[in-house]
């Protein structure tokens, strides 16, 4: 196969098949926490999307040319996390400087993309992946962003919806929005067998 | 004097008892929700993600509360994620040294302890402000409390996906004889998000029920 053939399989992949929110379970505070409205989820997931892009493809830098080099593989874990965090800072400032309205809007959730698992776990899931291709992991980290902005717009989309349903007393909040991401994630294992 | 030790006895017991029910971090609070729906198709890998957490976040308490004279505000957050993931780092390697097998099969959610909410949350809210025995309490209290509600959920998923808990097995299989058939779903995400989200539920209406 050719590198681009390999590059779209992997990008198709991470976005529907092993999408990080309804197989890996990752990102569920976030989903839980902003799924409220349309709007707040796309923003949130465009930031998710930079931010792990960013620290997907730094990570895997460091991790291929310096801590395998230096036989330092035992600090990986700390190295990843201050890398996160740094490009979580970065955003930070550049969205405050740019986008002063979108900034105010996130709030609190923006520094606590940091403790974003979907951002760490990413970073994990490469390095486990055994990706051994710079290219490749910029396209994974990318589509990873994606499958989990497109998570969150659906899940918002249909949470706007349900604030017009009779919903059992008990369940409203977080058990209801739970079972629906249940649903969801047994309609996204039909795409199970796409790809081979 | 006697009076003093009486009230530290029993704050020390309210923040023990905090963690089991009335602030339980999965149930009540919310928080570490990934590894709780990650880890819980059966009841040893979620009793060794109990475990590993309970260490962290002992080990993370301890020292937090320690230095918490030293903290700069502005750099905490980051003085906590670097103590959780040094911590974390060495159950990590503990459990690939001494249980391989369950280290495998948790893969990357051990290392995804380092983001796990709860234990971020202890340092900022209990470890930051308090004495050393608080802290600790604190930390077996929520640690505990969490261990719980993973095996709670990990046995309902064990027990209708393959009828056994803890490998032993408890419902007799329609292929053996039996009447039990397992039922695939709920080894898979689909019976993680709704079995979860139909506890919390039930814990609703209990706690509905107490008031």
């Amino acid at each position: 196969m050719d590198t681009l053939h390999i590059l779209l399989i992997g990008f198709i992949s991470i976005v529907l098949i092993k999408n990080l929110v309804f197989t890996k379970f990752l990102g569920i505070c976030p989903y839980l926490g902003v799924s409220g409205r349309i709007d707040m989820a796309f923003g949130m997931g465009m930031a998710v999307t930079f931010v792990v892009t960013l620290s997907g493809t730094l990570t895997w830098m460091i991790d291929h040319w310096v801590l395998m080099k230096l036989d330092l593989e035992v600090t990986r874990y700390v190295c990843f996390i201050l890398v996160i965090a740094g490009a979580v800072q970065l955003v930070e400032m550049y969205l405050r400087k740019f986008f002063p309205a979108l900034y105010e809007s996130f709030g609190i959730f923006l520094p606590l993309i940091t403790t974003n698992c979907a951002i760490l776990g990413l970073c994990l899931f490469i390095h486990l992946w055994e990706i051994d291709n710079l290219l490749e992991a910029v396209v994974l980290s990318f589509g990873a962003g994606i499958g989990f902005t497109m998570a969150i717009c659906i899940m918002a989309g249909i949470r706007e919806n349900l604030n017009l349903a009779d919903v059992p007393h008990c369940l409203k909040g977080a058990p209801i929005t739970l079972i629906t991401a249940g649903i969801l994630a047994l309609a996204f294992m039909g795409f199970a067998g796409m790809i081979s | 004097m006697a009076n003093d030790t009486k009230a530290a006895a029993c704050l020390y017991k309210q923040t023990l008892l905090a963690g089991l029910w009335r602030e339980n971090p999965v149930f009540r609070l919310l928080l570490g929700m990934c590894p709780t729906l990650a880890v819980t198709a059966a009841v040893k890998p979620a009793l060794t993600m109990g475990l590993s957490v309970i260490f962290v976040l002992l080990c993370s308490n301890i020292v937090v509360s320690l230095m918490r004279n030293l903290l700069k505000p502005h750099l905490r957050i980051l003085m906590f994620t670097l103590t959780i993931a040094t911590f974390v780092t060495i159950a990590d390697l503990f459990l690939k040294a001494f249980v391989p097998v369950m280290s495998e099969r948790l893969g990357p959610y051990v290392p995804l302890i380092i983001v796990n909410c709860i234990i971020i949350c202890r340092a900022e809210a209990c470890a930051s402000k308090n004495n050393l025995v608080v802290s600790i309490i604190d930390a077996l209290g929520m640690g505990v409390g969490f261990t719980l509600a993973l095996c709670i959920l990990a046995g309902v998923r064990e027990l209708l996906a393959t009828g056994t808990i803890f490998e032993i097995q408890i419902f007799a299989l329609a292929e053996k004889g039996g009447w039990f058939v397992p039922w695939a779903a709920m080894s898979m995400p689909v019976g993680a998000f709704i079995t979860l989200g139909l506890l919390l539920g039930l814990v609703n209406v209990v706690c509905k029920r107490k008031s």
